[in-house]
């Protein structure tokens, strides 16, 4: 992508100098993210070692690592990695099905395509607030249309706290296969025809082409998918926080919130915060790979 | 598809079309049921079996936008006569609007957080892509040294849960006294999109051969003219994408919303939720003002068709 001119041409010698311009465009937004991004994170992480509480004007005390070890000597807390791993798995598993699934019929000439593609891809542009308030109303147990769809008589799917965190991981489905349907849409409609072409004239079977063809071809797109998925799952909040206050659909961003925001064990809350952020950049760091190996091809 | 079909693959494409049909229209009745609910007489929105055929009516938008209190009594019918019709409709449901000093209406608060959350979206969107632009071009056109780094690095900030960053940052904005302030949330917005945006406009900026600034280069212009008279134009379309991608991210944003604000600056998502809790809730408001909320989202849905792949790929993968 260099496009330095020769230094020696008039060109190059007039205006500003492409590094100055370089800097110029680059530099404050760099700085701008260290500000508001590193720096308070610099921040937390000081307060991680205190028995600092926003709430009392109390000074901070140095306490080591004694909150890193009370939050993984915490039950409740192994209980939310697990609520949030099984949210994980639920939701993401689902989409990918869906999405998939979805995909591959939509992956032939259809009346309306353009129209269908946009309209499943609505939700997902939604506000999560908001897709969680008018899931609401469809689960609510009385007269919500989910119950009487399926003949469930006053079956409450958000109070009760083993349906809970199905409801939401279906509410997710919904919200997000349309993202890993796209996504696949894309690497199936890559597929060159002429393979298929060969596969029929050797006569190879439907699952030995899907296998052997369309897999392998559509996998690098719906890794990419898979994984963003599992980092925005894994990083739930609006959702589970809207629909339901059990403790079965406690997922670590609302454990994490409780702490800070309504216990104020602010020290406490920091360094669950780093443990999580640990995990984000792990999953990012993968993320960003296959991106761009992806992008090379 | 092969030119020659056998009549199996006519039929089984045949029932992939029917099940696509017939699964979009599922999978759009929530939609279809917010909507509705928002244009359903009260009584109708919570039946059992649900309303599904009615005369459609806009009073659930008038209770979203006023403030009423319940009367007490008959209205009295000349007062009834020269009401607007809008003010007919609360009568009829025994209710009364508040009314100041000087007999105007008092409004409720929905129309105050949707004009925060217009501000704060525009405000953070229009920072966003101006500095995301620049550093994309930068990105683009120059080398830098650990060039993919930084763009990692830019990147990760975009992946940070956002109740990790809230911690410190209430901390920090309560000392210099941005909580619950539309620049608070303007700042907390822009640092959220501004990793989207250099993606992004990378992306598109990277299509634009550099052919085209050479010229105009050698022509005479500086690195500055040509940027701004040859590139600029060119990146029109990627520009407005990203811009309403950011936007559409600001508008939804509800965690950094309900930590860092509470009144003066709440936007509308942690709004429309907290109507819920006070007394008896009403269904039919609540989806009006989700309806309007998600009008805009859904206008640029359709503006942006083309684009969305880019979009959530971080501007990776191009159609």
């Amino acid at each position: 992508m260099l496009s330095t001119l020769d230094p020696g041409s008039p060109a190059a010698r007039r205006g500003l100098s492409d590094i100055s311009i370089r800097n110029l465009f680059i530099l404050p937004t760099i700085a701008f993210l260290i500000v508001f991004n590193i720096f308070p994170l610099i921040y937390s992480l000081g307060y991680s070692f205190t028995d600092f509480r926003a709430s009392f004007n109390a000074p901070a005390h140095f306490v080591g690592l004694q909150n890193y070890r009370d939050l993984l000597h915490d039950e409740h807390v192994w209980n939310n990695f697990s609520v949030t791993a099984k949210y994980v798995l639920l939701s993401v598993g689902g989409q990918v099905l869906m999405g998939f699934g979805v995909a591959m019929l939509l992956n032939r000439r259809i009346p309306f395509k353009g129209l269908i593609t946009t309209l499943l891809l609505l939700p997902m542009m939604m506000s999560m607030v908001v897709v969680g308030l008018f899931w609401e109303l469809l689960y609510s147990p009385s007269w919500g249309i989910v119950d009487y769809a399926l003949h469930l008589e006053d079956f409450d799917w958000l109070s009760n706290p083993n349906v809970a965190l199905y409801a939401i991981a279906i509410t997710d489905i919904w919200m997000w296969s349309p993202f890993v349907m796209l996504l696949c849409l894309a690497g199936l409609s890559a597929i060159p025809q002429h393979l298929y072409e060969a596969a029929a004239i050797d006569r190879a079977s439907r699952w030995y082409t899907f296998t052997r063809i369309t897999l392998p071809l559509v996998t690098p797109l719906l890794l990419i998918a898979i994984i963003f998925r599992t980092m925005e799952a894994f990083k739930t909040f609006d959702l589970a926080f809207i629909m339901s206050t059990q403790e079965t659909t406690e997922l670590i961003a609302i454990k994490l919130y409780r702490l800070a925001f309504q216990e104020w064990q602010t020290g406490q809350s920091c360094a669950l915060a780093y443990m999580v952020l640990i995990m984000v950049l792990a999953i990012t760091n993968i993320y960003v790979k296959y991106l761009n190996r992806v992008k090379e091809r | 598809m092969a030119a020659v079909q056998s009549a199996r693959q006519k039929a089984l494409n045949r029932a992939a079309i029917a099940v696509v049909l017939v699964a979009t229209v599922v999978y759009l009745v929530p939609i279809y049921w917010i909507t509705s609910t928002a244009f359903k007489p009260r009584a109708l929105a919570t039946t059992v079996p649900p309303t599904v055929l009615f005369k459609p009516e806009s009073t659930a938008f008038i209770k979203l936008f006023t403030k009423r209190v319940q009367m007490i009594g008959e209205v009295d019918p000349q007062v009834y006569e020269k009401a607007p019709w809008w003010e007919q409709r609360i009568y009829a449901l025994g209710e009364r609007f508040i009314k100041d000093a000087n007999g105007n209406i008092e409004l409720s608060a929905y129309p105050n957080r949707f004009f925060n959350s217009l501000v704060i979206a525009v405000a953070s969107t229009f920072l966003a892509v101006a500095m995301g632009t620049l550093t994309a071009y930068g990105f683009s056109r120059f080398r830098m040294p650990g060039e993919q780094d930084w763009l990692f690095f830019i990147l990760s900030t975009r992946m940070l849960p956002p109740v990790v960053v809230a911690i410190p940052m209430f901390l920090m904005y309560r000392v210099v006294g941005l909580v619950d302030t539309h620049v608070g949330l303007i700042i907390l917005y822009t640092a959220f999109n501004l990793s989207f945006s250099v993606w992004l406009m990378k992306g598109f900026l990277d299509e634009i051969p550099k052919e085209y600034e050479e010229a105009a280069l050698v022509d005479g212009y500086t690195r500055m003219e040509a940027f701004f008279k040859i590139v600029l134009p060119q990146a029109a379309t990627g520009i407005a994408a990203t811009a309403v991608f950011c936007f559409i991210t600001a508008w939804n944003e509800y965690a950094f919303a309900l930590m860092m604000t509470n009144r003066r600056a709440q936007t509308a998502p942690p709004f429309i939720p907290s109507q819920l809790g006070s007394g008896i809730t009403d269904w039919t408001a609540i989806a009006a003002g989700t309806v309007l909320f998600l009008l805009p989202v859904a206008i640029f849905t359709f503006l942006l068709r083309k684009h969305l792949l880019r979009g959530v790929t971080f501007g990776a993968i191009r159609k």
